[in-house]
């Protein structure tokens, strides 16, 4: 289990983490008011229970969501350019192929997928990651069709309409919750990497 | 799609109770390690909004100044040519629902005969208007989409006078900051001059090819597709043009003020 990989990189850099635990904030604070903001009209059969909802009643929900969403855009973008410009995203993310991630996945079930180097994202974990930037990214862009439908035409027309735009919306915080979900039975199973995310890589032993 | 009949208010006891809930499993779940677990598990959701963070003052405040930021952006971003898009007549909602802090059996009776609209404020001529000199002006119609700040949305046809028409017509000081109405129903709010000045803002007098009916907001409604329907004010008694902010019935209680697209 030692680190003593000569990879020049640290796994987790401070902007990583920083923008890690941002946009968990972030995202922790839009999803709990959000349903708040569900509970108001729900789409479905269904309401979330009241008390894990932020907010106490829609007024409040709306302040909450429409305050958190600059932090969650804007970490986002901060996050999006150093992977972009570091050329973190390129040589962390890439190549992934759906047979790259059914074997990572296989051995992973069987308990035989290593953790030794956590500056390297298994297929799996690639996959995972590019599908939570994807999906914040699609409800960042229906939630704008939702706050602002007339200023946003093509975006509006993209998401099926202002109705169409709410079902996207409800559904990708539906995956990122499903994500959150996975992604924290992860850190349980690996505890150190919470570590790593919390102090950086150079505090470990 | 659900229609709801009544918005919610701002109950000071169902928020008080909801917050002794909240609390109460938490007073009894105190030991270090359950406090990891849940902060592994989604329970960490909903310790977050567990704690009383929003019964307290700065935190109010600061979404209050938050909420204001939000004002300037979407003004700034408010593009006075963007049209919101209009439907087919089959497309229209029926029955359209009906929508205000009030069930509709309350909604205000106003008499046409007695029935006139007060303009005030920063315009030229201050005299009050009777219906008939509303309709005997250019009437234009449109089938829009009414959204509701719950998220639920209805497309209704209204009709009636270009607000931009009527504010020329009076004289407005168009380089005003505000648009003011005070409602039958002792509701009341106030929007942007952009907003007021939009091609689609209507002086609704009908609904649906026929006067507008009571529960809609007879005898006339500020119909904005641009806007969430809290901002469209019903029964209208007075406008009023200003530079002095007003605010509104559900804006004063936390709403957006700019509330639209």
């Amino acid at each position: 289990m030692s680190q003593s990989t000569a990879s020049p990189k640290a796994s987790h850099p401070r902007w990583l983490r920083l923008t890690h635990w941002l946009n968990a904030l972030a995202v922790l604070v839009m999803v709990t008011s959000g349903w708040r903001i569900y509970n108001a009209s729900p789409i479905y059969e269904f309401s979330f229970p009241a008390s894990i909802t932020l907010g106490g009643w829609l007024g409040g929900a709306l302040q909450w969501h429409f305050a958190a969403m600059w932090l969650l855009a804007i970490n986002g973008l901060i996050y999006l350019a150093f992977n972009l410009f570091s050329g973190r995203l390129k040589r962390r993310f890439f190549p992934v192929s759906p047979k790259g991630v059914l074997h990572d996945l296989w051995a992973a079930l069987r308990g035989k997928l290593g953790h030794a180097d956590l500056s390297h994202y298994n297929q799996v974990q690639r996959v995972a990651y590019l599908f939570v930037i994807v999906d914040i990214t699609l409800l960042v862009l229906s939630g704008l069709v939702l706050w602002k439908s007339v200023q946003f035409p093509l975006l509006r027309e993209l998401m099926f309409g202002y109705e169409g735009a709410r079902r996207v919306h409800f559904f990708a915080m539906a995956l990122l919750v499903a994500f959150v979900a996975v992604h924290l039975l992860m850190v349980a199973l690996v505890p150190k990497t919470l570590l790593a995310m919390i102090v950086g890589r150079k505090e470990q032993a | 799609m659900k229609k709801r009949i009544q918005i919610p208010g701002l109950d000071e006891s169902s928020i008080l109770t909801d917050a002794r809930k909240i609390l109460a499993p938490q007073i009894e779940d105190r030991s270090r390690r359950s406090f990891l677990l849940r902060g592994l598990t989604l329970g960490g959701v909903a310790m977050l909004s567990g704690c009383n963070i929003t019964d307290n003052q700065s935190v109010d405040t600061a979404l209050s100044s938050m909420s204001r930021f939000n004002d300037r952006v979407q003004g700034w971003l408010f593009n006075p040519n963007a049209m919101a898009p209009t439907y087919p007549e089959s497309m229209i909602t029926r029955p359209f629902p009906f929508n205000a802090f009030y069930g509709i059996d309350e909604a205000p009776t106003v008499e046409e005969e007695s029935y006139r609209l007060e303009v005030s404020g920063l315009v030229a001529d201050k005299r009050s208007w009777r219906l008939e000199e509303l309709r005997a002006m250019a009437q234009t119609e449109q089938i829009t989409r009414h959204i509701c700040v719950e998220g639920w949305s209805a497309i209704g046809r209204w009709g009636g006078v270009r607000f931009s028409d009527f504010l020329k017509r009076i004289g407005a000081d168009t380089d005003a900051k505000y648009v003011g109405f005070k409602c039958a129903d002792d509701y009341y709010t106030s929007i942007d001059m952009a907003t007021a000045l939009h091609a689609q803002t209507l002086l609704a007098l009908t609904w649906d090819g026929a006067v507008l009916p009571r529960e809609y907001g007879f005898p006339m409604k500020l119909r904005m597709p641009t806007k969430l329907g809290y901002k469209n004010p019903k029964h209208i008694q007075a406008i009023f043009v200003s530079n002095t902010y007003s605010g509104g019935y559900w804006e004063d209680q936390g709403y957006n003020w700019f509330g639209g697209s």
